[in-house]
């Protein structure tokens, strides 16, 4: 093995990959070798490091200085000044968006100082498609631990012990679930994993997948010696076609290693995974519908009781977890659940993962131990909101989660405070949002993407969501009613209380959420046909503010109806009744005269 | 298009005929390799119509009535023909709160199609898609397999002219 003086991370996570990680490693590799630094410095890709928003970035070690935004161009600077000379380039250091001070360590940065890594634990520091990478930093020792030590009880007491519960989100006890499955007596069982990562606005099983993927056949393996199986699926979107290649690679290698097939680690114990693509039906994230799919049918769910841990797979016991859930088996079974159990608070054991995004500053994903507030995840982890706007909500937990608005951000955030909210936990994405995002919107957002993915098999969900959608619509295009509303209610009641899976159940919840904290706003777009953020946008009045007009005639060239009037070097005036409210004359004023409320 | 014209039992093998039928042999013949088998035809022929579908159907040993009832059920699956680019806006929550509804319209406006549609000369498929999780480049954009971040409605003609 080489040893190298300098090591660098270059973050080739999906979005860093997007941003042009790919060009700046050619341009890095082309610098390395012209300054015949070969065989002192290594570049290792690693997965994502998690703050999306200023990639792409890299770590020099074993300094540990942190470059980001960081282009093809630059890299003959970094090698010729850094590298060689060892002074650091300053340029691409991180600059805090409060204090403007540059921050030269990834770790002093706000937005990674206060994080816990427990399941990111190897994202960002190992290059995901080598299995030595892993194993140096500890990697499937869990699994020979609890081979070779441990019995299949005391695994499933273990889990048991760090309360760990179910981050796709729902939260069952992931260790109840082994628990059942293991009694069940049946000539194969099944271990799944749900990467089926549907929910909008969350990626951090796609960034696992990517980053880290032997952690989760690790802890698949783990959980097929804990209740008995010898096969397993990992359910994966079709839309992640990195996280499927590096997946498979990590299987391909697993296996090469003897760490997947039979006899591993000279035991009795046979297990091995298969890859299943989806094919982009959101309701395959529902346990019953995902089993369906691998069986090669329509993903339509099933009433349960039986639960899969009777009748599952091929109606075989089966044992579901998400991606998230089994990035922390390994570290359960290294360090004993009763230490896991001290991170968090209360009932939320351990860490969450979030995926942060929308109208904040660092956009990523974070990792923080249960019970943080929604203002530190919010303001201090994310920087707060972008371009000095109003917060106005976070919404979590998808299109079955809910919006909390600012009286609320000092809720810890934890599987009992969040429905107590109209919020759930889900599987954590995190959408921040300003002023400008209106929330009957995003009320009619949710609840148009439910009516898409309704499978359709029950009447509620089909029908009572198209329903409600339609009064949404309504609402949203000015013609809506106060009665609109007690429907919208009483219609939310009826879906939750009867549709099959929890896809309808849980559908109502953005609207819900919205009623209860922003009721003012869906008043206004009934009473005053007013929309406050102006996004709806048959309620926009778009008129010419005449002191401010040159009478240029810009935008009388630029609407497509027309319907703007004037003399040339007088003022221009709107015809609101022809007006089609497009934008364009906004767009092509060069003195902001027009104005819209 | 001729070759897609052929049907499952013609015996006529052409190339992508042969690649199917060699990827077909390389799976257990049970019903839980249909779904991978529509994948891996999809990504041969481009879309999914039906004389495919018998044919798979045949092949698997399914009945044709499912193929079918399998191939509507997923969106990722299509019976039309696509093409050659497919532009694929994300409208996940993160896009859209930053703006994704107008980088569509762009689209919409610039390539005289609708969502689901393809442009005449097959250069183009507009879709759109709930989240490939990319949020922190929102709005999105996946041309193909290449995702782009931060995309506004002006920078989408040049965005269209990388790819002929």
């Amino acid at each position: 093995m080489n040893h190298y003086r300098t090591q660098i991370l270059l973050c080739s996570g999906g979005a860093c990959i997007s941003s042009g990680s790919e060009s700046v490693r050619e341009a890095l590799l082309r610098e390395i070798k012209a300054n015949g630094l070969e065989g002192e410095v290594e570049i290792i890709t690693t997965g994502c490091m998690g703050m999306c928003e200023i990639g792409p970035m890299m770590v020099v070690s074993p300094e540990g200085i942190f470059y980001q935004k960081i282009k093809p161009e630059d890299m003959a600077e970094v090698v010729r000044e850094h590298l060689l000379k060892g002074c650091i380039v300053e340029r691409l250091l991180y600059k805090r968006v409060d204090t403007d001070e540059l921050v030269r360590f990834l770790e002093d940065i706000p937005f990674f100082k206060l994080q816990k890594k427990i399941v990111l634990r190897n994202c960002g520091k190992i290059n995901p498609e080598k299995i030595d990478e892993y194993i140096a930093l500890g990697g499937y020792e869990a699994l020979g631990k609890a081979l070779t030590s441990m019995t299949p009880e005391q695994v499933i007491e273990d889990v048991l012990a760090s309360g760990l519960r179910g981050r796709g989100g729902a939260g069952f006890p992931t260790g109840k679930k082994w628990q059942f499955t293991a009694k069940e007596k049946a000539d194969q069982k099944y271990v799944l994993c749900n990467a089926d990562e549907g929910d909008p606005g969350a990626f951090m099983d796609r960034s696992l997948l990517e980053g880290d993927p032997h952690s989760i056949i690790e802890a698949m393996a783990i959980a097929g010696y804990a209740i008995g199986a010898s096969k397993g699926y990992v359910y994966v979107r079709a839309e992640y076609p990195l996280a499927i290649q590096r997946l498979s690679t990590a299987l391909d290698q697993a296996r090469a290693n003897g760490l997947l097939g039979e006899k591993i680690f000279n035991t009795t114990f046979t297990f091995d995974l298969q890859i299943r693509m989806g094919a982009g039906a959101f309701v395959c994230g529902e346990e019953t519908a995902l089993m369906r799919s691998i069986e090669g049918y329509r993903g339509e769910p099933r009433p349960k009781p039986p639960f899969p841990a009777q009748k599952g797979l091929f109606e075989k016991p089966t044992v579901l977890n998400n991606v998230e859930t089994y990035a922390n088996i390994p570290y359960i079974i290294m360090h004993g659940g009763a230490e896991f159990a001290k991170i968090g608070s209360g009932k939320s054991t351990g860490t969450k993962v979030f995926a942060l995004a929308g109208h904040v500053n660092n956009s990523g994903l974070v990792e923080v131990p249960m019970g943080i507030t929604l203002r530190e995840i919010v303001y201090d982890i994310g920087g707060g909101i972008r371009g000095g706007k109003d917060f106005k909500a976070v919404q979590i937990g998808g299109p079955s989660g809910g919006c909390i608005p600012k009286e609320h951000l000092d809720t810890p955030v934890t599987y009992e405070t969040l429905p107590a909210l109209g919020a759930i936990m889900g599987s954590g994405g995190l959408i921040v949002m300003n002023e400008d995002a209106c929330m009957v919107d995003v009320a009619r957002y949710f609840m148009d993407f439910i009516q898409d993915e309704s499978c359709g098999k029950c009447t509620p969900c089909r029908i009572g969501t198209k329903i409600m959608l339609d009064l949404l619509n309504k609402i949203t295009h000015g013609d809506g009613s106060e009665q609109d509303l007690e429907q919208l209610e009483f219609l939310a009641g009826q879906i939750g209380q009867s549709a099959l899976c929890g896809l309808g159940q849980t559908a109502p919840n953005p609207v819900l959420s919205t009623l209860r904290y922003f009721r003012h706003e869906y008043l206004e777009h009934i009473r005053d046909k007013h929309c406050r953020s102006k996004v709806c946008r048959s309620m926009l009045r778009y008129s010419i503010n005449a002191a401010a007009c040159k009478g240029c005639g810009l935008c009388k060239k630029a609407c497509p109806a027309d319907a703007i009037s004037g003399e040339r070097k007088a003022a221009h005036h709107i015809d609101v009744d022809k007006c089609i409210r497009c934008g364009a004359c906004m767009e092509a004023c060069p003195f902001t005269a027009i104005e819209v409320k | 298009m001729s070759e897609n014209e052929h049907r499952g039992d013609c015996g006529c093998k052409n190339a992508l005929y042969r690649q199917l039928d060699a990827y077909i042999a390389s799976v257990p013949r049970m019903r839980d390799s249909l779904i991978p088998v529509l994948h891996q035809a999809q990504s041969i022929f481009g879309f999914l119509p039906v004389d495919l579908q018998e044919y798979i159907a045949k092949a698997l040993d399914v009945p044709a009535s499912e193929v079918y009832g399998v191939v509507t059920f997923y969106t990722y699956f299509t019976m039309q023909p696509r093409g050659r680019h497919t532009i694929n806006v994300c409208l996940g929550t993160a896009c859209y709160v930053r703006g994704a509804k107008q980088v569509v319209e762009a689209f919409s406006e610039l390539l005289g199609i609708k969502i689901g549609e393809t442009t005449p000369d097959r250069r183009f498929t507009l879709t759109a898609q709930r989240c490939f999780g990319a949020c922190g480049l929102a709005p999105a954009v996946m041309i193909n397999q290449d995702v782009h971040g931060r995309v506004n409605p002006k920078k989408v003609a040049e965005l269209l002219e990388q790819y002929k």
